[in-house]
């Protein structure tokens, strides 16, 4: 059953990357086998997980041994409006017994129904993991009879981490939304403009820095899946009349499923990116206006779009001086590979490199189009070249995710975090000022020239050259200790004086004990 | 050159200043079997040692001439004689500091006569027992101008001058290093020192020392006077040092003192916060003792490098209000601004220090409390630094407050926090970064609208390298 779903969900026909495959390369599937012992990422449970957690009212229950949630819980950083269920951390912590005596059924529903009576959720999304899988436990049983128990909507997440990769956990969540809420709760106030926003995550908040965009326009979100979605939007998914769908890879099957079954048309797109965001509530418009939506719209829409993308630009203004001609290496992948590229280019930045690993040839023609001259396009480096590539000075600043943020430490070049793990918000025309405001903070932040200064001393210790110098000639460690030893050590220091305020102090430190008069301590 | 603004009104509004003579007796403090004695009122000396005592943990020797009604008209002379025969008796310290008050210091009597006189009337029952004065008026200046005095008192009373050979034998021990340290130096980064320069072979002579007086060991017998501290002998011994390292520019007084007597050069460091000080300072013991630089420290360099690294982007763009005596707020701006933060308010306690015009910041504003949390309140800060009494601005502001200087009452182990040399600056940069985790800005949906007020926190470009 589980082999079917995977080659069924392989064959996405909305996927870009998908169409462009070969008949063959179709069925073998999108993603690549792993690699044992060269493999990074993380598992189907994890990219399930991950697509559905910051539905805020939803109580997450894990079904496995401790590792799969303990050691992942609380790990990002979406914005709730309101519940904050979602952060509570619930798991069966499956122990040696309960495996080898079958007991996992029994205790699943038992924390179901300690989950739903204490807590009483609008529903509880109850996850599958590798060991559960293996040893057989039919969570879509148990879940089916402690809903009609308990009395709410129990959701089996089938997604065990051994099925794949995370972004096929992500489309396994979109199958279950599809599957078991979306279209069971029919809403008494669906409206002619009401959208849907697909595998938009809320990340720091985010999303908020765009949905009074479309309110302006009069546009409802019905539902933002899942960043700050309530079960209840979900479940009445089915009746608004557009799909946007963000991070596309994830919930783009989800999309085409709701178009076949509801009517339902959907674009990608992103809010990433200033011309991006005009794009969205472009193309949003103009999908409800196909909907029926009075065209009007349509020039209400490219009103807001013009006074905003004239703000956005007002603000970059003050940085282009600041931040002109310097080098940005953009190690990330997929949408953003290009969409903050036009910000950046905006400000006078020069991107020395996009990586293109979890690109479309789509994503790749946008590049060119951009960087007409040189697209500086790369597959995926490894972490010694990327070492060696910042080491060497050819970037002034690395946007990327949290997995290389070291690699740019440890060669003492500037890093800013542009994946799910950080802490500001990006989106939107705000988004993009913030993230150019970040990049100059990073950039001119003055730790860097601290840290980048050599230790006054070689590998053995001994002070190198410009500083030992001033201690005379010959080794200081072999001069007996003689009173003119002591006598050149006083006037040495006399004119010492420590002003850190000065960064170039230790070039003048080093010249004052070259033997130059001191200026104002005369007297020691 | 940062504007130092003076003291714009009439009331001072929670105060931000320890006074005078509590930084002189402080100082006393880190000198083996002392008893520091305030020259005035009972309340002068009462509410110091009660701060002290809530700052340490600890038993503060610490006693009063008790000026009454007769003596503050007629003069305290015989309060001051009778209160060191007194001390002599009942703890018989190896040094008396005497630290006069406003209340002496306003009547304005020949203290050092005074005391002249009764060394010379009571020679017998004083022998053994040095006694150093300090004027140190409550009305004048803080905590760092008290500390500075009485180390220079010390120095004044107890180092012979170069030209008496004959108290002076041995010219120059050329391993001994002087260390005169600021008071806002922590028990833990003395102790930290100390180490540092021994690893080099050379032996520090640290005064005062106050780690091994207040950092809260416990005694086998009961000890009027402080137990640990510098031994009077090492003042004594002073002058023969190779070198002296003075920190915190109000030590340049005491400093400049011992080099004009005994000719031993110093150099003073503004700030040991910093790795670009810390650099200097490990290149002048290497250059002093002539030996490399030990594998330790050079691996606490490199630590502190990936501190910085780590930390720098919870300081990048933030704003930071800090009230601190001139030394302490020199080191912690120069330090927070070195990692991208900003200081956007700064107070302190006096207007003297020139080290007050190289503050990172628009402005230096002399003043209290009240200017602080008034400056803060329009200043969207997202951290305040400041002693204990801050903590009802943070409260009325809701912005963390991070507890820095003297009095530190409402937390323990201010004394064994490290704040200098390459360890210290790197605590210090986890300490912050700790508070802003601890304190998370999550964002509010109303704060990202694209249609709220504009010129609000998020929209701001100010944080533009002035430094």
């Amino acid at each position: 059953m589980m082999k079917d779903k995977v080659q069924h969900l392989f064959d996405e026909p909305a996927c870009q990357k998908n169409q462009a495959n070969s008949e063959k390369e179709r069925r073998t599937g999108c993603s690549k086998p792993l690699t044992p012992g060269a493999a990074a990422g993380g598992c189907a449970f994890d990219g399930a997980k991950i697509a559905l957690q910051p539905v805020t009212d939803v109580a997450h229950l894990v079904h496995g041994p401790l590792a799969c949630e303990g050691n992942s819980w609380d790990n990002r950083g979406s914005g709730s409006s309101g519940p904050m269920l979602w952060r509570t951390s619930f798991t069966t912590d499956l122990a040696e017994i309960d495996i080898v005596m079958g007991q996992g059924e029994r205790k699943l529903y038992k924390a179901i129904r300690e989950i739903a009576t204490r807590y009483r959720p609008p529903a509880i999304f109850v996850y599958s993991t590798c060991v559960t899988a293996l040893v057989g436990d039919d969570i879509d049983a148990v879940c089916r009879h402690a809903s009609e128990k308990y009395g709410l909507p129990v959701i089996p997440i089938n997604a065990p981490g051994f099925v794949g990769s995370k972004n096929f956990g992500n489309k396994l969540a979109g199958e279950a939304l599809f599957g078991h809420v979306m279209g069971t709760v029919e809403p008494d106030d669906a409206g002619p403009t009401d959208i849907n926003v697909l595998g938009e995550f809320n990340l720091s908040g985010e999303f908020w820095m765009v949905k009074p965009l479309f309110e302006r326009l009069g546009i409802r979100i019905r539902a933002s899946i899942p960043g700050d979605a309530r079960y209840a939007d979900i479940a009445a998914a089915h009746t608004a009349r557009v799909n946007m769908v963000v991070c596309s890879t994830a919930l783009v099957t989800l999309a085409r499923k709701m178009q076949e079954r509801w009517g339902i048309p959907f674009f990608e797109g992103s809010f990433y990116g200033i011309s991006d965001t005009s794009e969205a509530l472009r193309n949003t418009a103009a999908l409800l206006v196909e909907q029926g939506v009075a065209p009007s719209l349509l020039d209400r829409a490219e009103a807001l779009i013009a006074e905003q993308e004239a703000s956005a630009l007002a603000r970059l203004a003050p940085y282009r001086e600041r931040l002109a001609g310097k080098r940005v290496l953009l190690n990330t992948g997929g949408v953003k590979s290009w969409s903050v590229v036009s910000a950046l280019m905006e400000v006078g930045m020069e991107i020395v490199g996009t990586s293109v690993k979890k690109s479309t040839p789509e994503d790749k023609d946008r590049i060119r189009a951009l960087m007409h001259d040189d697209p500086h396009m790369f597959e995926a480096m490894a972490p010694r070249d990327l070492y060696k590539l910042l080491a060497a000075g050819e970037a002034d600043i690395m946007l990327s995710g949290g997995r290389t943020q070291f690699i740019a430490l440890k060669a003492k070049v500037p890093w800013l975090d542009i994946n799910q793990e950080r802490h500001n918000a990006y989106a939107g025309y705000d988004g993009m000022v913030e993230l150019v405001r970040q990049i100059d903070l990073a950039i001119h932040n003055p730790v860097w020239e601290e840290v980048r200064a050599a230790a006054p001393w070689d590998d053995a210790g001994q002070l190198t050259a410009a500083h030992s110098e001033s201690a005379g000639e010959g080794d200081p460690s072999k001069e007996p200790a003689a009173s003119a030893y002591v006598a050149r050590h006083r006037k040495k220091f006399a004119d010492t004086r420590v002003d850190n305020t000065d960064p170039n102090f230790l070039a003048h430190h080093r010249k004052k004990f070259a033997g130059a008069a001191g200026d104002d301590m005369g007297e020691c | 050159m940062t504007k130092v603004t003076a003291i714009q009104k009439a009331a001072s509004i929670n105060p931000l200043k320890s006074s005078q003579p509590l930084g002189a007796a402080f100082a006393f403090l880190g000198v083996e079997g002392a008893m520091p004695l305030f020259h005035g009122g009972q309340g002068c000396t009462s509410f110091a040692l009660v701060l002290f005592v809530r700052h340490f943990k600890e038993t503060i020797p610490l006693q009063t001439t008790a000026l009454d009604e007769v003596a503050t008209i007629l003069g305290g002379a015989d309060h001051l004689e009778e209160a060191l025969l007194n001390l002599k008796a009942r703890a018989n310290p190896k040094l008396i500091g005497v630290c006069t008050t406003a209340l002496v210091e306003t009547r304005g009597e020949d203290f050092a006569g005074d005391i002249a006189l009764i060394k010379q009337r009571r020679a017998c029952e004083l022998a053994g027992t040095e006694i150093v004065l300090v004027q140190t008026p409550d009305f004048d200046g803080a905590i760092e101008e008290g500390w500075s005095k009485a180390v220079t008192a010390l120095i004044d009373n107890l180092v012979a001058p170069e030209a008496a050979p004959a108290t002076a034998p041995a010219r120059t021990d050329f391993d001994q290093i002087n260390i005169l340290p600021g008071w806002h130096l922590t028990v833990a980064d003395l102790e930290l020192l100390r180490e540092t320069v021994e690893a080099f072979g050379l032996t520090p002579n640290i005064v005062p020392d106050i780690s091994g007086s207040l950092d809260g060991t416990v005694p086998d017998r009961w000890i009027p006077t402080t137990y640990g501290g510098t031994p009077v002998d090492s003042i004594r011994s002073l002058g023969s040092a190779a070198h002296t390292i003075a920190i915190g520019e109000h030590m340049r007084r005491p400093a400049q003192r011992l080099s004009e007597i005994s000719g031993v050069p110093f150099t003073l460091f503004e700030s040991l916060s910093s790795l670009a000080s810390v650099d200097i300072f490990v290149t002048l013991l290497a250059q002093l003792s002539g030996r490399p630089v030990p594998p330790k420290i050079r691996r606490r360099r490199r630590q502190l490098e990936d501190a910085l690294l780590d930390g720098h982007f919870f300081f990048s763009g933030k704003r930071i209000a800090i009230a601190a005596e001139p030394d302490q707020l020199y080191a912690l701006a120069t330090f927070v601004t070195g990692l991208g933060a900003e200081v956007v308010v700064a107070v302190t306690t006096t207007p003297n220090s020139p080290v007050l015009t190289k503050v990172p910041a628009q402005e230096v504003r002399v003043g209290d409390l009240g200017d602080f949390e008034d400056l803060a309140t329009g200043a969207a800060c997202d951290l305040l630094v400041s002693h204990s009494h801050g903590r009802q601005a943070s409260e009325r502001l809701g912005v963390p407050l991070m507890r820095v200087g003297f009095p530190i009452f409402d937390r323990l182990g201010s004394q064994h926090r490290r704040t200098i040399l390459y360890e210290g600056v790197r605590d210090l940069v986890f300490e912050v970064a700790n508070v802003f985790q601890a304190h998370p800005h999550v964002h509010t949906s109303e704060e990202l609208d694209p249609f709220r007020e504009r010129g609000d926190y998020h929209d701001r470009h100010t944080q533009i390298a002035h430094h």
